[in-house]
Formats: structure tokens, sequence, C-alpha cells
């Protein structure tokens, strides 16, 4: 028969409200995911730092006078590689502490008697740990001035550090979830009262007020997929992007690097599904309480 | 069922509830003054009414009240023998699918096809489209929209809407059909047609309450007619027109 042909949906499509609607959702899940993959990269950065801090001490050679420091420093290290519970333990000589100090003493050559410190990177076995003061125990009697340094100040600093970047990220996330739940929200309740005839028509033929909300649900749980799925593309497009580049995105989260993973990946592909909800769940609410408030 | 729509008690059985009931019932819109007071009436199961009055008279206003589109101010509304105060706002969408409506405006959705608009109360239901197809295609045939079937309404005259929109009302075969002017755009040959359609779902056990200025049309079938002037019931309906 012809007319099964022509069977068409009880809500008319809106073009002229749907696509500005579309195009804003789009953005706030483009700027969700940007900052969902920002968080997630944040988050992995910092347990990489912070694993790399536990791992490590650093042991200062503070030269003696009229000794030299670049071996007594090269005997330590010997000494240290021995201890229970460290991996190695490597002597970095005067050239390479100079540059460490090249930000705060310039590239100039310093003059041999300036009593330059020397380093001993020790790496710490991960299944043997090393005894508390073992190193400073060791190097007691040494005749030069030893500090022991267990990054202990750092690793808390870089753990707040971290947990700040991923709770503003998933700050973000939620406002910006709560904004776009808002903006359907109100598009609903547009789109009920433009749609006014076919609820009313509904309502008198006995459709109960949970037929009109589901097919207000499904049209925004559709958009709010499409525009999820624009937002979250272009939002992985950008991540892996800055991911590839060395990631611009540290110099603002103050993080070494955009990590754009498994996690971002997740992230990309869980935005448009939980867009579509999120709009589902929105327009539910907002038509349900029209509907109430209409036909008490 | 078969029953004479000029006896107004032939259709009402000692054990069947009166489709309608109004005891008292005075109604006005918002905190504006009572557009209907003090009405006293009965439908009883399978009847046939006719409903007048001058515009203004409180018609549109009772015919809410009947399909539950508007609460009463005060006063009891009985509907198929429930106290309609009582009923459930969840309960009240069963309560309309057993009355058909049919408006003056039409109401038909613009963009819905005459075959999908006459369907919409079998769709809501929940039926599946082949299960009702062929019965709106022979509907459509009854009311001379046969050829209108893919149509979508902007294009129909307003007789063809008129049309439609009866079909619509009564394609579910409700126990009450409520209808506002239900001729009033048809050619009189049309005219006769619907009514004999009514007749005939009355003839089938539907309660019927037709709202029309048209005098002819009211004595063509001799109903007992209910007469409304400045929001009253003058003429409740107990004697035949």
């Amino acid at each position: 028969m012809s007319q099964k042909s022509r069977s068409g949906d009880l809500l008319p499509p809106d073009r002229g409200r749907d696509r500005p609607l579309l195009a804003v959702a789009a953005i706030l899940v483009f700027l969700a995911s940007l900052a969902g993959i920002g968080a997630a990269g944040a988050w992995q950065a910092a347990e990489g730092w912070t694993a790399q801090l536990t791992d490590q001490i650093t042991v200062q050679i503070l030269p003696g006078t009229g000794r030299d420091a670049d071996a007594d420093a090269e005997a330590a290290a010997i000494e240290i590689a021995r201890l229970p519970g460290v991996a190695s333990a490597e002597a970095r000589g005067r050239a390479q502490s100079e540059r460490l100090l090249e930000p705060w003493l310039g590239t100039g050559v310093l003059p041999d008697d300036l009593p330059v410190p020397r380093l001993i990177a020790v790496r710490l076995d991960s299944e043997t740990p090393l005894a508390p003061g073992a190193v400073e125990a060791l190097l007691g009697d040494a005749p030069y001035e030893v500090v022991v340094d267990d990054h202990d100040r750092w690793e808390r600093a870089v753990t707040r550090a971290a947990a700040a970047v991923r709770y503003f990220g998933l700050g973000v996330v939620a406002l910006l979830t709560l904004a776009a739940a808002a903006v359907v929200a109100f598009a609903a309740r547009a789109s009920l009262a433009a749609r006014w005839d076919v609820a009313e028509a509904l309502h008198l033929v006995g459709a109960p007020d949970s037929y009109i909300t589901r097919l207000f649900q499904e049209r925004f749980f559709m958009l709010g997929m499409n525009a999820g799925l624009i937002g979250a593309v272009l939002a992985g497009v950008v991540g892996y992007g800055l991911s590839i580049l060395g990631g611009s995105a540290g110099a603002v989260f103050f993080l070494p690097r955009f990590e754009f993973g498994w996690l971002g990946l997740g992230i990309v592909a869980g935005a448009a599904l939980v867009s579509g909800l999120v709009s589902a769940i929105s327009a539910r609410l907002a038509v349900s309480n029209v509907l109430k408030a209409r036909w008490t | 069922m078969t029953t004479d729509p000029r006896d107004p008690d032939a259709a009402s059985p000692q054990s069947a509830p009166a489709a309608v009931r109004f005891d008292g019932v005075g109604m006005r819109y918002g905190r504006g003054p009572e557009v209907l007071s003090d009405l006293s009436f009965e439908l009883p199961s399978g009847s046939f009414h006719f409903l007048t009055g001058p515009s203004g008279a409180g018609k549109t206003s009772l015919l809410k009240l009947i399909y539950l589109a508007q609460r009463p101010s005060r006063g009891l509304i009985s509907m198929f023998g429930r106290d309609s105060a009582l009923i459930p706002r969840e309960s009240l969408p069963d309560l309309r699918r057993r009355i058909g409506v049919v408006f003056q405006d039409f109401r038909l959705l613009q963009h819905l096809t005459v075959f999908d608009n006459v369907a919409l109360p079998l769709r809501v239901a929940g039926q599946a489209r082949a299960s009702y197809a062929d019965d709106v295609i022979d509907l459509l045939k009854w009311v001379g929209l046969g050829d209108r079937i893919d149509a979508l309404p902007p294009t129909l005259s307003g007789g063809e809407q008129q049309r439609a929109a009866i079909a619509r009302a009564v394609i579910s075969k409700p126990e009450l059909l409520i209808a506002d002017e239900p001729t009033g755009n048809v050619d009189p040959e049309m005219a006769n047609r619907l009514l004999r359609l009514l007749v005939e779902l009355n003839r089938l056990g539907t309660t019927v309450l037709i709202a029309s200025h048209d005098i002819g049309l009211v004595r063509s079938l001799g109903a007992p007619v209910l007469e409304l002037a400045d929001g009253k019931l003058i003429d409740d309906g107990r004697r035949a027109a």
C-alpha cells in the first residue's frame, strides 16, 4: 500500500531549531572531551612522575677542601651501589652539575675553586626497599659532606599539582556537562512549545505523558549522540595532534606532554554516548515537568 | 445494541452506568467568572444527544469537561460510573481512549498523512500497523477520502479535514463520541452521510453527543437536545425534540 511509505514520525524534524542546538552541543562536547583528555593526560603523567621520584634518590657530595670531588663522587657511587635496595648508582661529573646550575649562574665558565656539588643518581630496587638512613650511615665517616635527597618534598608537590589538574579537568567536564544539560532542557521546552499541537493531539487520543515524553527523549538522544560524535571526534583529532606535536597543553597544565592514550580514546568514544544520555535525560525531565504542569 | 436516537431512555439499561453524568457542575477559567453553572444532566450509555445553544453559551466548555481537558470548579462529573475527581492522573489516558472527539478546528497533525492521522488513536494504543491498516482505509473510503489517503492535511479542503477528523474520532470505536459542529464544513449530502456514520456508531453502542448550531441537523433525527444559554442548561434533554 502506498500510504505505508509515508508513515511519518509523530514528532516532525525541526531543522531550524535542531541545527543551532547541534552546533552548541557539539562545541560543549568538544570542550568537555578536551578537558577530559587533559585530565586523563595529567593523571597519567603525574603517575609517571611520582613513580620516577619514588624510584630514585639523589646524593650530593659537597667538595671537601683540597679534595678531588669527582673522584670522591665516583668512589661513593661504587659504595652506594653495593647497598641492599640499590639497583644502580651513577656519579655525575662537574660538567653535568654546572649544566644544572646554568639557569642561575649562566653559561660562562665557573671558577675552578667554586665548590660545585657533585651528584650521584641512585636508582632504587623496586623489589627490595632501601633501609632508611643507609646512605647517610655508609658515608657518615667520609671526609666530605653528604646530602641525601629522597625527593619526598618534590613527590608531595607533584602529587598535589597533579591532583589539582585532575580535579580541575573533572570540574570543567562536570560544568560543561551541566551546561549541556541546561541547554538541552531549554531546547526541549522550546521544542515542546513549538510542537504543542502534537502533544495535545496525542494527549487527547489517550497517550499517557510517558508516551509523549518518550518522543522528545528519543529525539534529543539522537541529537545528543550526533553532537557528541562530532564534538568528540574533533576533540580526538585535536588531542591526537597535540600528543604527536609534543603537547603544547603541557605548558598550560604544567605537564611535560599532552598524553592521548587508550584512556583518551575511551573518553572520545564514550563522550558521544554520554552526550546522548545527558540530552535524553535532560529532555525527559524538562518535557515531563511541563506536561505535569499543563495537564493536572 | 440497537437504539432509537429519538428516545432518551432507550439506551439506558438499568444495570449500565450513565456514560456521562453532571451533578451541579460549575466551571470557570482561572479566576474568571463561571462560564458554566449548575449543570445537571445525564447521557445514558448508548444514547444519542445534541447540544445546542447560541455562540458563547458554553458548549465548547462543556465538551472540554466531558473529554477531561478541563476540571470543574464545583459539582460532580461522573464518567462511565466513576467520579472524575477521584480518577488518578495516570488512569486518565485509559479513560480518554474510551472517548472520541471531533474538534471544530479538526486538530489534525499537519505533518502526518490522512492515513496516519486517522490511525493515531490505534497507534497510541500500541496496535500494530498491519492490524488496523485495512480498517483505516475502509473508513476513509466510507467518509469519501479513499483517494486522499496519502494527502497531508494542508492540501485538504475544510470539508475533507473535517471528515478526516471524524474518521480519527471513530476509528477506535469509542464508547463515547463527542463532536463539535461535525458537519459545519461539508455539503448537505456529505453531512447526511456523516450523520449516518454517527448513527450507525450509536447503534453499535457508542454514546453520541453532537454540539451543533444546525437546527436542520438537530431536528433531522429527533434525538434529545441539551440546550445551553449563558452557561446554564435550559433543556436537559429529558424531553424528545
